[in-house]
């Protein structure tokens, strides 16, 4: 069992008060925030520690340089990589599918090929496919979704064929919650010799990876969704297709030798880290990780089922408030519409209660046109988030029934 | 500059709001607001009207009689609507130049400005600038 007090108090921003309310914190899908390791490590680096990696001969670049690999071998044991050369740092899941669907795409997709992502992905996982496939006059194609936000695999199965060229699906929807089975996915893919990319960006802070067991061609995910900073994030490739693939973006650094007539550049996955990386930002996700490992991910994960059990039945209780994305497994994420109050209201209302949680498409519009709702308001559970939360939340849902005169 | 002494009807929403002091009473005057606003035509529910930007859809539809510029707005979210209800009610009945000197700092004063933010996934302040962009159309039409 772990001691969620004790926890709470690793999070500064915790302790503020909003709208002279004491914080909840209920966005953690969107971003997480950063206990006091992570912050501790930041001003360390900034504040004495400071320089560039692999550039400077002189000791503070190779003292830099070490915490920046040391980090490359942390990020790849946790999400047990076979090796630390499959570990490319860019800004974020973002810019980790960018790069896959540009630098892949540009090499691996033509004309008539096809590419599969599903109806639930985010925008991330699905305008980057989008573009390099009008570029290619490429077609993409969705796995459709059931009434309770779960894929159907079968007709996965069957938009299968030898024109696929890469499949690209959410290990968790950011929008919905719900967790795909992605190691059926990848078998299925694999055995026509399909690559598959997981976008883990809602998987990494709650589930336990091991890419080496789900055999997933590409991984990617966020630092600052796991605790970490911003404007670092995991691209993981396996290594002999990373090695295939042409350089993504250009400049310091990536490079072999560079004459004007040619450029020769460098190995995975240096080849994929143009300019000077987010430094600090690395280092400091990888006081994240130790964050992460401290605690535990499978304490994490019992910690928040319990919360997601204890908040579904309790806002099932509410008058007039439909639960959107209904899958047996979810991580700890509630999409809602409630009867009278839209969501922006229900954005603006509970945030003079001090309750910080998100409204909108979620970067998800397909999502929102295919459960014929405008828009949802969205919980998300940390591993900071208590039942106290989960309470005050409905104590707010409460309030907002009795504005709109909902019994 | 043009306060909002001079415009009776404007200083009652002041009055209104300031006397509730209670987020919870704020949210129940707007909800009211809103719902005692007539519903804006079907027919100037289009894109053209549309306020973008705002995660809510709302509208907002311009009309210019005798120098002076009169507002109808709606919105599927409540708290939106009552606000471009206030919006809207200050705004019409001005001529175009009363509206582009018009002081609505008040609207900071009870409250209300908290929800003109610059989030993006907020388009109030969108409606607020709409509002001043069809002033400074109409008061060139004026002069055209």
């Amino acid at each position: 069992m772990i001691d969620i007090e004790n926890i709470k108090k690793q999070f500064p921003s915790l302790d503020q008060m909003v709208h002279d309310k004491p914080l909840t914190y209920l966005d953690s899908a969107a971003t997480t925030l950063k206990p006091k390791i992570v912050l501790d490590t930041i001003a360390s680096y900034y504040g004495k520690q400071y320089s560039t990696v692999r550039r400077g001969l002189y000791k503070l670049s190779e003292n830099t340089t070490i915490a920046y690999e040391t980090c490359r071998r942390h990020v790849a044991k946790f999400i047990n990589a076979a090796s630390e050369k499959e570990i490319v740092f860019t800004s974020g899941t973002t810019d980790s599918i960018n790069l896959v669907a540009a630098s892949f795409g540009r090499k691996f997709i033509e004309k008539g090929d096809e590419v599969i992502v599903s109806a639930i992905e985010h925008h991330a996982n699905i305008v980057p496919w989008q573009i390099i496939c009008e570029e290619k006059g490429a077609q993409l194609k969705v796995i459709p979704v059931n009434d309770n936000g779960e894929l159907m695999i079968d007709e996965y199965k069957k938009l299968l064929s030898d024109k696929t060229k890469i499949v690209a699906v959410g290990h968790v929807s950011n929008a919905l919650g719900t967790i795909n089975p992605i190691k059926e996915m990848i078998d299925l893919a694999h055995e026509k010799n399909i690559p598959v990319l997981i976008d883990g960006a809602q998987s990494a802070p709650h589930i336990a990876i091991d890419v080496q067991a789900l055999d997933c061609d590409f991984y990617a995910f966020s630092g600052h969704k796991i605790y970490g900073p911003t404007g670092v994030g995991v691209l993981y490739g396996k290594y002999e297709i990373l090695e295939k693939m042409p350089p993504y973006r250009s400049g310091g650094d990536m490079i072999e030798t560079v004459t004007f007539e040619k450029t020769t550049y460098q190995e995975p996955p240096y080849r994929f880290e143009a300019g000077t990386p987010p430094i600090v930002e690395v280092i400091a996700l990888s006081s994240a990780l130790d964050f992460l490992e401290e605690v535990g991910l499978d304490n994490i994960h019992d910690h928040e089922s319990e919360l997601l059990a204890y908040a579904t039945e309790k806002m099932l209780e509410i008058k007039g408030l439909q639960i959107i994305g209904t899958a047996k497994e979810k991580t700890s994420v509630i999409s809602f519409v409630m009867q009278e109050a839209h969501p922006h209201d229900i954005g603006t209302i509970l945030d003079s209660e001090g309750i910080a949680l998100r409204s909108g498409h979620h970067c998800a519009m397909p999502i929102m046109e295919r459960f014929k709702v405008p828009a949802t308001a969205r919980v998300s559970f940390g591993i900071y988030n208590t039942k106290e939360d989960v309470d005050t939340l409905i104590k707010g849902l409460h309030q907002i029934n009795s504005l709109f005169d909902v019994d | 500059m043009v306060n909002k002494m001079g415009y009776p009807e404007k200083e009652q929403i002041s009055k209104d709001l300031m006397a509730l002091p209670d987020h919870q009473d704020k949210f129940k005057y707007l909800i009211k607001k809103g719902k005692n606003q007539p519903e804006l035509n079907q027919e100037f529910k289009i894109e053209k009207f549309r306020i973008q930007g705002c995660m809510s859809k709302l509208w907002l539809h311009p009309q210019f009689k005798e120098g002076k510029i009169y507002f109808s707005s709606d919105s599927d979210a409540a708290i939106p609507k009552g606000i471009a209800a206030i919006l809207t009610e200050i705004y019409s009945g001005l001529t175009p130049d009363e509206a582009l000197e018009f002081d609505s700092s008040f609207l900071k004063e009870v409250g209300v400005a908290q929800h003109l933010s610059m989030n993006r996934s907020n388009g109030l302040v969108k409606l607020y600038e709409q509002i001043r962009l069809y002033a400074l159309a109409f008061k060139s039409l004026n002069r055209g």
